[in-house]
C-alpha cells in the first residue's frame, strides 16, 4: 500500500512502466502493419496499443495519462479511424465496386502488398485503441453528475 | 463428441447464471461465459482432422489446413461481445448510483 | 454508373452521417439535427426510387468488393426488401423531424443524433443483406444502439428497463449465433440463396429441426412474441418518445419479423408444423397484449402492450400460409409501424406539454392541444379497426383469410382481440383528451412546429394507406412482397438467375 495512493503505484513499478510501455506501443505498431502477413491485425493490435496507454494511467495515475492522450484527442482519433475506413470503401466506387480492392497489389507476402488492406488495418486499430481507451476512462474515472433533463 | 457436448455445457452454465443469480454483476459474467462457449464452439466446428493452422507463408505446403472462415467471423463476434459488455456494465454502475444497491430482488420500480 | 449501385448507399449513408455527428456535433450547434434530417430524408428518397427499380428489374443482386457469391458478401434488393425500406425510412424521417423539438430537453444532442444514425444504419442493413453472418452483425449494431437509446436520460427507471432489456435481448442473439454455428456446419455456406439451394439438395433432417427452434427462440426474444415478451413493457415506456416511436415502430418488425420470413420461408423452408406454431405464437400473443393492456393506467405502457397484440395479428396472418394471409400480414404490418409510432409521438407530445404520463391526471387536453388530439384520434381508429382507416382493411383481410383457411378459432379470437382494442382505446381518449379540462391542466401549449408537422404528416399516411389496396400501388409494393414469400425456397434459383443478369 502506498502512502500516495491518488499519484499511481510504487516506484518499482514506475520505473518498469517507463521502460516497458514505449515497446508494447511498438509492439502494437508491429501487429497492425504486418496483419496481411502474420495473424493479427487490426483490432488485436489497436487493443494492444490502448493497453499501453491503460498501462501508463494505472502506473502513474490519470493526469499524467490524460495529459498524454486527452479526451479530446481520443475522441477525434475514434471518428477520423471510422471516416477513413468508410472514405477507402468509398473509393472503391472508382473501380466500380464497393470495397473494391483497387490499389496494385504487388508480390504476396512483402510489406507493400494486398492493396487496401495495410490502410484498412491501421484504420480499424486507431478506432479500436482510441474506443477501449476512451471506455476504460469512462468506466473507472468519471463520475459525472446525472444531468438534469426538465 | 465430447468436446461439442462439454462447449455447451459450458453455454447451460452460463445461461444458468443469468437466470438464478440475484446479483447484476453475476448475471453480466453469466453472459460473458454463454458468450465464450458459443465461440468457441464455432472454432471447433471449423477442426479438420490432422490439420494444420491456415497461415500461408512461401515455405509451406498447402496440405490439410483447419477451416479459415470461422476465425474471422469469431473474430467479429468477439468484437461485438465487448462492446455489449462495456455496455452492460456501464448500465450497472449508474444503476448502483442511484439504488444503491446491485441486488435485482430490489431494484423494482417498474411493476404491473 | 448504373442502378444497382444505389444498394450499399442504404448502409453507407447513416454510417457516414453517425461518424460525422461525433466529430463535429460538439462544435457546431445545429450540426446534428441537419445531418441527422438530411439522411433520413436522401434515404426516405432512395427507397422510394428502389420500389421502383425492384419493380423494373425483378431481383438486383450487389456482390460487396467484386467477390463472387460463395466467396462474398451480396447485397439483394427484392419486391419484399424494398416494401421493408419504404416502411423503415419512412417512420424514420418522421421521426427524425419530431426529435428536432423534442430532444431539446436532453442535453448532449449530438450522442443522441449518431446512435439515431447507427441503429437505422443496422436495421437497413438487416433487411438489405443476403448472408446470414453479415445479418447477425447488422442485428447486433441496431440492438447495442438501442440498449444505449432506451438508457439515454439516466434516470431510475429507464437505467433498469435498459438492463433488463439488454440482458434479454443479449440471450436472443446467443440462440441465434448458435442456430447459425448449427446452420453453417450442416451447409458450409453463409450465403442465404446459396443454403436454400444445398438445403434443398440434402434434405432437412434433425439438424433443420433444431435450427428453427433456436430461430424461434432467438428472434422471438428480438420482436417480443410470447411467452418471450417480458422486456418490452418495461424498455417501451422508459425511453424518450421519438425512441419509443422507433422501437415499437420499425425495430421489432425489421430485426424480428422481417427475420424471420426471411429466414423460414427462404432459407429453411416452410412445413406446415412451423406455420402452425407461427399462428399459435401469434394468437397467444394477441389475445395476452390486449387482455394485459386493458388494466393500464399508464399512457406509454398500455401503448406496448398493444404492441405485443399487434405483432400477434401479423404472426397470425403471415403463419396462414396462403397468398391472402401473408398479404394481409405484410399490410398490417405496415399499417402498424405508421399508427403506432404516431401514438408513441402523439403521447411524446402530451408528456413535453404536461409531463405527465398517467392517464388518471390528464382530462380534456383536446381543447387545448387541437394537433395532437385529432392526430391520436385517428391514430386510435386506424388501431381499433374502424373504417375508412388504414387498420380497419388489413385486420378485415386478416380475419378474412383466417375464414377462407378453415380455422374459425382463430378467426373467433381475432375478432374479440379487436374488440377489446377499441374498448382499451375509447378509454384512453375518453381519459387523455375528451373529458372535463383539470384545473392542473389548464395552463398546458400545443407543441412546437416540427412537432406537429411529423405527426400530421404521419397521420395523412394512415388516412391514405387504405388506397394501397388498389391498382398499381398494389401491385408494386405489396404483391412484389407476397410473392416473394410465397416462392419459397425457388429464392435462390431466382437470385442466381439475378447474378447473371446484373
Amino acid at each position: 500500500m502506498s502512502r500516495e495512493h491518488e499519484q499511481g503505484m510504487s516506484i518499482i513499478v514506475k520505473t518498469i512502466t517507463r521502460l516497458t510501455v514505449g515497446l508494447i506501443l511498438l509492439y502494437g505498431i508491429y501487429i497492425v502493419s504486418h496483419g496481411h502477413l502474420t495473424p493479427g491485425g487490426g483490432f488485436a493490435g489497436g487493443v494492444i496499443i490502448a493497453l499501453s496507454f491503460v498501462h501508463l494511467m494505472l502506473a502513474y495515475g490519470k493526469d499524467i495519462a490524460l495529459h498524454k492522450m486527452p479526451r479530446a484527442a481520443s475522441a477525434f482519433f475514434e471518428g477520423t479511424g471510422a471516416l477513413m475506413f468508410l472514405a477507402i470503401a468509398l473509393l472503391g466506387f472508382t473501380g466500380g465496386y464497393f470495397f473494391l480492392n483497387f490499389l496494385p497489389k504487388g508480390e504476396p507476402f512483402r510489406l507493400f502488398s494486398a492493396g487496401i488492406i495495410p490502410l484498412c488495418n491501421i484504420a480499424i486499430s486507431l478506432k479500436v485503441g482510441a474506443g477501449l481507451f476512451a471506455i476504460f476512462v469512462a468506466l473507472t474515472l468519471l463520475k459525472v453528475v446525472s444531468e438534469k433533463k426538465k | 463428441m465430447t468436446p461439442y457436448l462439454l462447449c455447451l455445457t459450458l453455454f447451460a452454465i452460463g445461461l444458468y447464471c443469468v437466470l438464478r443469480k440475484r446479483n447484476l454483476i453475476k448475471m453480466i459474467v453469466g453472459i460473458i461465459i454463454a458468450e465464450y462457449a458459443v465461440n468457441l464452439f464455432f472454432i471447433m466446428v471449423a477442426y479438420r482432422v490432422q490439420g494444420r493452422s491456415p497461415i500461408y507463408s512461401p515455405e509451406a505446403r498447402i496440405t490439410n489446413m483447419v477451416d479459415a472462415l470461422p476465425q474471422a467471423l469469431v473474430l467479429t463476434s468477439i468484437v461485438i461481445g465487448l462492446a455489449t459488455t462495456a455496455l452492460l456494465a456501464a448500465i450497472a454502475m449508474r444503476i448502483y448510483e442511484k439504488y444503491k444497491t446491485f441486488d435485482i430482488t430490489k431494484i423494482r420500480e417498474l411493476r404491473g | 454508373m448504373e442502378v444497382v449501385n444505389i444498394i450499399p448507399l442504404f448502409v453507407v449513408l447513416p454510417l457516414a452521417g453517425a461518424f460525422l455527428i461525433t466529430l463535429a456535433g460538439k462544435y457546431l450547434k445545429r450540426a446534428p439535427d441537419i445531418l441527422t434530417n438530411l439522411t433520413t430524408f436522401a434515404l426516405l428518397a432512395a427507397s422510394i426510387f428502389s420500389v421502383r427499380i425492384a419493380w423494373q428489374h425483378g431481383v438486383l443482386v450487389y456482390n460487396v468488393g467484386a467477390w463472387q457469391i460463395p466467396y462474398g458478401i451480396a447485397m439483394v434488393l427484392d419486391g419484399l426488401s424494398s416494401f421493408m425500406l419504404v416502411t423503415v425510412n419512412l417512420v424514420a424521417f418522421c421521426i427524425s423531424v419530431f426529435s428536432i423539438d423534442y430532444m431539446k430537453k436532453f442535453t448532449s444532442k449530438w450522442k443522441f443524433g449518431s446512435l439515431f444514425l447507427l441503429m437505422l444504419a443496422g436495421m437497413n442493413g438487416v433487411i438489405i443483406t443476403g448472408d446470414l453472418f453479415n445479418l447477425f452483425v447488422f442485428l447486433e449494431i441496431a440492438s447495442v444502439a438501442s440498449y444505449a437509446l432506451v438508457a439515454f436520460g439516466t434516470e431510475k427507471e429507464e437505467l433498469e428497463a435498459a438492463f433488463k432489456y439488454a440482458v434479454m435481448s443479449t440471450v436472443g442473439s446467443l440462440f441465434i449465433l448458435m442456430g447459425i454455428v448449427f446452420l453453417y456446419s450442416y451447409t458450409s455456406t453463409l450465403n442465404m440463396a446459396d443454403m436454400a439451394s444445398v438445403l434443398i439438395q440434402k434434405g432437412g433432417g434433425n439438424i433443420t429441426l433444431l435450427v428453427s427452434v433456436l430461430f424461434i427462440m432467438g428472434f422471438g426474444l428480438k420482436a417480443a412474441l410470447v411467452p418471450f415478451h417480458a422486456w418490452l413493457p418495461d424498455a417501451h415506456p422508459s425511453a424518450p418518445a421519438p425512441i419509443s416511436a422507433m422501437l415499437s415502430g420499425v425495430l421489432i418488425k425489421s430485426l424480428g419479423v422481417y427475420a424471420i420470413c426471411r429466414i423460414f420461408f427462404n432459407v429453411i423452408g416452410v412445413t406446415p408444423e412451423t406455420l402452425s406454431i407461427l399462428m399459435f405464437l401469434g394468437a397467444l400473443s394477441m389475445v395476452i397484449g390486449v387482455y394485459l393492456a386493458i388494466g393500464q393506467w399508464d399512457f406509454k405502457r398500455l401503448l406496448a402492450y398493444h404492441s405485443i397484440s399487434q405483432i400477434g395479428y401479423v404472426f397470425l396472418g403471415i403463419g396462414l400460409g396462403t397468398p391472402l394471409g401473408i398479404f394481409a400480414g405484410l399490410f398490417h404490418l405496415f399499417n402498424h409501424s405508421v399508427f403506432k409510432s404516431l401514438l408513441f409521438l402523439d403521447s411524446g407530445a402530451v408528456e413535453y406539454s404536461t409531463g405527465t404520463r398517467q392517464l388518471k391526471e390528464m382530462g380534456g387536453l383536446s381543447s387545448r392541444m387541437p394537433v395532437t388530439g385529432a392526430t391520436s384520434l385517428v391514430a386510435s381508429m386506424s388501431i381499433a379497426g374502424v373504417p375508412p382507416f388504414n387498420g380497419f382493411w388489413s385486420k378485415l383481410l386478416i380475419i378474412v383469410a383466417c375464414v377462407q383457411a378453415g380455422r374459425y378459432g382463430y378467426a373467433f379470437w381475432a375478432v374479440l382481440a379487436s374488440v377489446m382494442t377499441l374498448a382499451s382505446f375509447t378509454k384512453v381518449l375518453k381519459y387523455a383528451f375528451y373529458d372535463r379540462l383539470k384545473e392542473a391542466m389548464s395552463q398546458v401549449k400545443e407543441v412546437p412546429v416540427f412537432m406537429k408537422l411529423s405527426m400530421s404528416a404521419l397521420a395523412v399516411v394512415c388516412v391514405l394507406a387504405g388506397l394501397l389496396l388498389i391498382g398499381g400501388w398494389n401491385d408494386a409494393l405489396l404483391d412484389r412482397a407476397r410473392d416473394v414469400l410465397l416462392e419459397g425456397t425457388k429464392y435462390a434459383v431466382i437470385v442466381f438467375k439475378g447474378i447473371d443478369l446484373g
